[in-house]
C-alpha cells in the first residue's frame, strides 16, 4: 500500500483551496513532542507547510468539528480516517452540519499508536518517536533510543479495527480498504462471563477513578445536544464532581445510553479518558446488545439508516430475557 | 428484642392508560398488594427516561418495576415498543455493571389486569425483600 | 541531615505511621499512580509524579461543608467538621510543594478558609527530589528547583537510603518522633544527586521556556491578542487541565437535597465549563475562547497580578500530558511570548 505523506495531503489542500473548492483545513498541527499532535484550523498553504503533520499521533477525530466549522463561510477541507467516516455519517443522519459546506477526502490509516503504551513500556523521558515500517524508534532522556514493535504500542482501537473501508468521501487518496472482522467484543465477553461480583468489582474500581472532566463526552462525536442534562443546573441531576460511586455510575451510564445504537464506536472517549478508563467496554456493550437482539447495526454505516432505540418490532426482545445474570 | 423486619421500597412506573388503571382496579376488587410499593403515574411507559430508574435507586428504592399497556395495545400506538428496546439495553447494562438483575423489572400489564397487577407487586417485593437491601446502586446521602 | 537504608524503608514508613496517617504515592494497574494510605508491606513508586497532585488532601474534590436540617418552620445547621488527623503526604516533588504555596495565598488570605487551613495545618509535607525528571517537566520556568524540593521535609533517594533533612518547626518535630529509625548522615551523597539532577535538567527539551515576558499587570499586553482564536480553536471544553492541576482552585458551592434535608457541599469546577460562575444572568464568558483565555490568564498575568508576581503554574506537565488534544500552557506561552 502506498504510504500517506504530509506532503501529499499539503499538495491536496493546496489544489483544493487554489480551486476555491475550500478555504481553509481541518488538520493536525506539530506539538513540542512527536505525540502531542493537536486538530488545528489551518487558512493557508504556508501555514500547513509550516506545521501540519500527519504520522502515528493523528488520532483526533475530525466529525465532530464540522458541526461548528459547517456553520462558517466557505467550505472547510478534512481529511477523514476511515474510522472517522462513520461519526461523519452519523452527524449528516443527525442533521448536525451541512454537507455542502464539507469537503471530505478520505485517507488511509494504518493505526495510530498510544503514546501511554510507549509510557508503559520503556518508562518516561520520551524525547522523540518515529515509526519506519513495524518498528517504532523512541529516543529517549535516560537510556538511549529504544526499539519497539509497532502493533504493540497500537491503540486499543486500532488494534481492534472494524473498518478501513471510508463510507463517506468526495474523494479518495490512496487506495480504500475493507470492514474488518474484528475481536472488539473479546473484551465485554470476558467481562459477560465473570460473575455479578466480580463484575461489580471490577466497575467500582475502573469508574472510581473517574474525575469527570467529561472529556469523553466533550470529544464524542455522538455527544452534540447543546445543553447536556449534566450541564444543565435545571435538570436535577447536575454534578460538576461525582459526589459519590453512585454518581460516577449515574454519569457513566447516562453517557453511554445516550449514545447507544448512534455510536460508531471510533473509540475517542477510551482514547483521552485522562485516567485510562476502559469507556470503550461500555459503548461496545450496547453495540453487542444491540447486534445480537435486533440485528447487527453499524451506526453511521449509511447516512439516514434507522438507529435501533428509535425503531421496534413487534417481536423484539422482553427486558427479562435480554438480561443475562450469573450464569 | 425484636428485629426489625426489612420492608423494601419498591418504585413502580404505571402507564396512565392500562398498568394504572390495572392497578385501581386491583385496589376496586380489593386485591391486596404490599404498601412498600410507590406507584408513579406516567403518560406512557416510554416516558421513563434511564434517569428516572437510576434517580429512583439514588432516592433510595430497593427495586424499580415499570408497567405499561401489553405490546400492541399502547395508547399512542408504538410507545412501549420503544419502552422494551430501551429498558431490554438498560437493564442488560445493569447487569453488565454487576447490579443484580432483579431489582429491575418490566411487566405489561392492561386495564383489564388487575389481578395481575397484584400477583406481579407480590412477586416483585417478594423477590426484592429476599435480595435485601440496595447496596451496589445507592447514594449514601440520601440514606440518613 | 538524617538517613533511613532503603533496606529498612518499612521501618522509616512504620515510625511515621504511628505518629501520623502516612500517605505515600503507589504504582497501580496501568501505569497509575496515586497516593494511599500506608499499610504494611505497601512497595513507594518511584514514578515521577501522581496522577492526581498532593492538592486533593488540602482541598478535595468534594468535600462537605455542612448541613440543614428542617423540621417544621425550624432549620438546624449542622458543622460536619470533625477534627482532622494529622497526616503526612510522602514523596511530593518540587513543582506539587510550591503549589501548595500558590494554594495557600488563595485560601490563607482573608477571609480565610478554615476548611483549608484545618487540614494545612495537620498535614506535614515530605518532599522528594525529582532524581529522573521528564520531558514535560517545566518547573524552572518557574524558578521552581527539583534539586531541592522544599516541603516540611526534604527527601532525596539514592541508590540506597533515603536522605532526610527537615526545613520546618513541623518538619523537625516529625523527626525528632521518629528518631529511633534514624541514622545522622553527612551530605555528600545529597550533593552528589543534586549535581546529577542539575545535569538532567539542563538537557530537558523545555529547558528554555521563559516565562518573563509574562506576569504582573500584563493583561493589556495579551488580552486582546489574535493567537487566542487559533489556541482555542480546538478546545474541547472538558475540564482535565484544571482537574489535574496542582494550582488549580475554582470551586462551586450546591446544596444537594437528601431524603431529610440538606446537604451543602462544594466541588471543584472549571473555567472551562460552559456553567462556570453561571448566575441569573448566564455565564460571563460565552464562548470557549474567552473561557480558554481566563485559564491561561489567570495562571499567567491576573495571579501575578494580585500575588505579588507568583505565577499560579508550576510546571508540573501534567496538563501537557493529559489534555485530549494536547493544547496546553507551553504552546499558549511560546505562541504569545513569540518563538525565540
Amino acid at each position: 500500500m502506498q504510504k500517506i505523506t504530509r506532503e501529499m495531503l499539503i499538495e491536496k489542500a493546496a489544489a483544493l483551496i487554489a480551486e476555491g473548492k475550500v478555504n481553509r483545513v481541518l488538520g493536525w498541527k506539530n506539538g513540542e513532542f512527536s505525540y502531542d499532535v493537536t486538530p488545528a484550523l489551518f487558512e493557508s498553504v504556508e501555514e500547513m507547510q509550516k506545521d501540519f503533520v500527519f504520522g502515528d499521533f493523528c488520532g483526533a477525530n475530525f466529525s465532530k468539528y464540522l458541526v461548528k466549522e459547517a456553520k462558517k463561510d466557505g467550505a472547510v477541507l478534512v481529511f477523514l480516517k476511515p474510522c472517522d467516516t462513520y461519526s461523519f455519517n452519523q452527524l449528516l443522519t443527525e442533521h448536525r452540519f451541512d454537507r455542502e459546506k464539507v469537503y471530505a477526502v478520505g485517507i488511509p490509516c494504518e493505526g495510530m499508536i498510544d503514546v501511554n503504551k510507549i509510557k508503559l513500556s520503556i518508562g518516561d523521558g520520551l524525547l522523540s518517536i518515529a515509526s519506519e515500517g513495524d518498528t517504532v524508534k523512541v529516543e529517549t532522556l535516560y537510556d538511549g533510543v529504544k526499539e519497539l514493535n509497532r502493533n504493540e504500542v497500537l491503540s486499543e482501537r486500532c488494534l481492534n479495527c472494524k473498518s478501513k473501508k471510508h463510507v463517506a468521501y468526495d474523494e479518495l487518496i490512496g487506495e480504500d480498504g475493507e470492514v474488518i472482522d474484528s475481536n472488539r467484543f473479546d473484551e465485554v465477553e470476558k467481562l459477560e462471563k465473570m460473575s455479578a461480583d466480580e463484575r461489580f468489582a471490577f466497575w467500582q474500581n475502573e469508574l472510581s477513578k473517574c474525575i469527570r472532566c467529561n472529556a469523553c463526552r466533550d470529544v464524542c462525536p455522538a455527544c452534540t445536544c447543546e445543553k447536556c442534562v449534566f450541564d444543565n443546573p435545571n435538570s436535577g441531576v447536575e454534578n460538576k464532581a461525582a459526589a459519590n460511586s453512585f454518581e460516577e455510575r449515574m454519569f457513566h451510564i447516562i453517557r453511554a445510553f445516550h449514545v447507544a445504537g448512534r455510536c460508531t464506536d471510533c473509540g475517542e472517549c477510551s482514547r483521552v479518558c485522562p485516567q485510562h478508563i476502559p469507556l470503550h467496554l461500555l459503548n461496545r456493550k450496547f453495540i453487542k446488545d444491540i447486534n445480537s437482539f435486533y440485528g447487527d447495526y453499524q451506526a453511521g454505516e449509511e447516512v439516514g439508516s434507522r438507529a435501533p432505540l428509535v425503531n421496534y418490532t413487534k417481536e423484539d426482545i422482553e427486558p427479562c430475557d435480554a438480561v443475562k445474570g450469573d450464569e | 428484642m425484636q428485629v426489625k423486619e426489612y420492608k423494601p421500597k419498591i418504585v413502580a412506573f404505571c402507564c396512565n392508560w392500562c398498568s394504572y388503571a390495572g392497578a385501581d382496579l386491583a385496589g376496586s376488587n380489593r386485591l391486596s398488594y404490599p404498601a412498600e410499593v410507590k406507584v408513579i403515574r406516567v403518560p406512557c411507559s416510554c416516558r421513563v427516561n434511564p434517569m428516572f430508574i437510576l434517580r429512583a435507586f439514588q432516592r433510595g428504592a430497593d427495586g424499580v418495576i415499570l408497567c405499561g399497556c401489553h405490546p400492541g395495545d399502547c395508547h399512542y400506538t408504538s410507545g412501549n415498543y420503544y419502552t422494551r428496546r430501551r429498558m431490554a439495553l438498560l437493564f442488560s447494562m445493569l447487569d453488565y455493571l454487576g447490579i443484580e438483575k432483579e431489582r429491575t423489572r418490566v411487566e405489561w400489564v392492561s386495564a383489564a389486569e388487575g389481578a395481575k397487577f397484584a400477583a406481579t407487586m407480590n412477586d416483585f417485593v417478594a423477590t426484592v425483600t429476599a435480595l435485601g437491601e440496595n447496596k451496589r446502586l445507592e447514594d449514601l446521602r440520601c440514606k440518613k | 541531615m538524617k538517613k533511613v537504608l532503603l533496606a529498612n524503608s518499612s521501618a522509616l514508613f512504620n515510625a511515621i505511621k504511628e505518629n501520623a496517617t502516612l500517605y505515600i504515592p503507589v504504582d497501580l494497574e496501568k501505569g497509575r499512580v496515586a497516593y494511599k494510605k500506608y499499610a504494611d508491606g505497601m512497595v513507594m513508586s518511584d514514578a515521577l509524579k501522581t496522577d492526581r497532585s498532593a492538592k486533593d488532601f488540602f482541598f478535595p474534590q468534594t468535600e462537605n461543608l455542612m448541613e440543614f436540617k428542617v423540621d417544621g418552620k425550624n432549620i438546624e445547621v449542622i458543622d460536619t467538621r470533625s477534627e482532622n488527623e494529622d497526616f503526612v503526604v510522602f514523596g511530593v516533588r518540587a513543582c506539587d510543594v510550591r503549589s501548595l504555596e500558590v494554594l495557600d495565598k488563595v485560601f490563607l488570605a482573608e477571609p480565610v478558609d478554615t476548611y483549608y487551613k484545618n487540614r494545612r495545618e495537620h498535614g506535614v509535607i515530605v518532599s522528594m527530589a525529582c532524581s529522573r525528571p521528564t520531558e514535560t517537566c517545566f518547573c524552572g520556568t518557574f524558578g521552581i528547583d527539583a534539586a531541592n524540593p522544599q516541603g516540611d521535609i526534604e527527601c532525596y533517594k539514592t541508590a540506597d537510603a533515603f536522605y532526610l533533612d527537615a526545613k520546618t518547626e513541623k518538619g523537625k518535630a516529625l523527626l525528632e518522633k521518629i528518631a529511633p529509625v534514624l541514622e545522622d548522615a553527612d551530605d555528600t551523597a545529597v550533593n552528589e544527586q543534586k549535581a546529577e539532577i542539575k545535569k538532567i535538567l539542563d538537557k530537558l527539551p523545555l529547558k528554555d521556556l521563559s516565562a518573563e515576558k509574562f506576569g504582573k499587570d500584563k493583561t493589556d499586553e495579551f488580552f486582546n491578542s489574535p493567537e487566542w482564536k487559533n489556541l482555542s480553536e480546538s478546545c474541547l471544553g472538558c475540564g482535565t487541565c484544571t482537574f489535574v492541576c496542582p494550582t488549580c482552585q475554582c470551586y462551586d458551592i450546591k446544596d444537594f437535597k437528601t431524603n431529610t434535608g440538606v446537604q451543602r457541599y462544594r466541588c471543584w469546577d472549571s473555567c472551562m465549563y460552559s456553567d462556570f460562575t453561571k448566575m441569573s444572568a448566564g455565564q460571563p464568558r460565552l464562548t470557549q475562547l474567552e473561557r480558554f483565555r481566563q485559564r491561561f490568564m489567570h495562571k499567567l498575568v491576573y495571579f501575578p497580578t494580585n500575588n505579588d508576581g507568583m505565577f499560579s503554574c508550576v510546571g508540573c506537565g501534567r496538563c501537557v500530558s493529559k489534555c485530549p488534544i494536547s493544547m496546553n500552557i507551553v504552546k499558549v506561552m511560546k505562541t504569545l511570548g513569540g518563538k525565540e
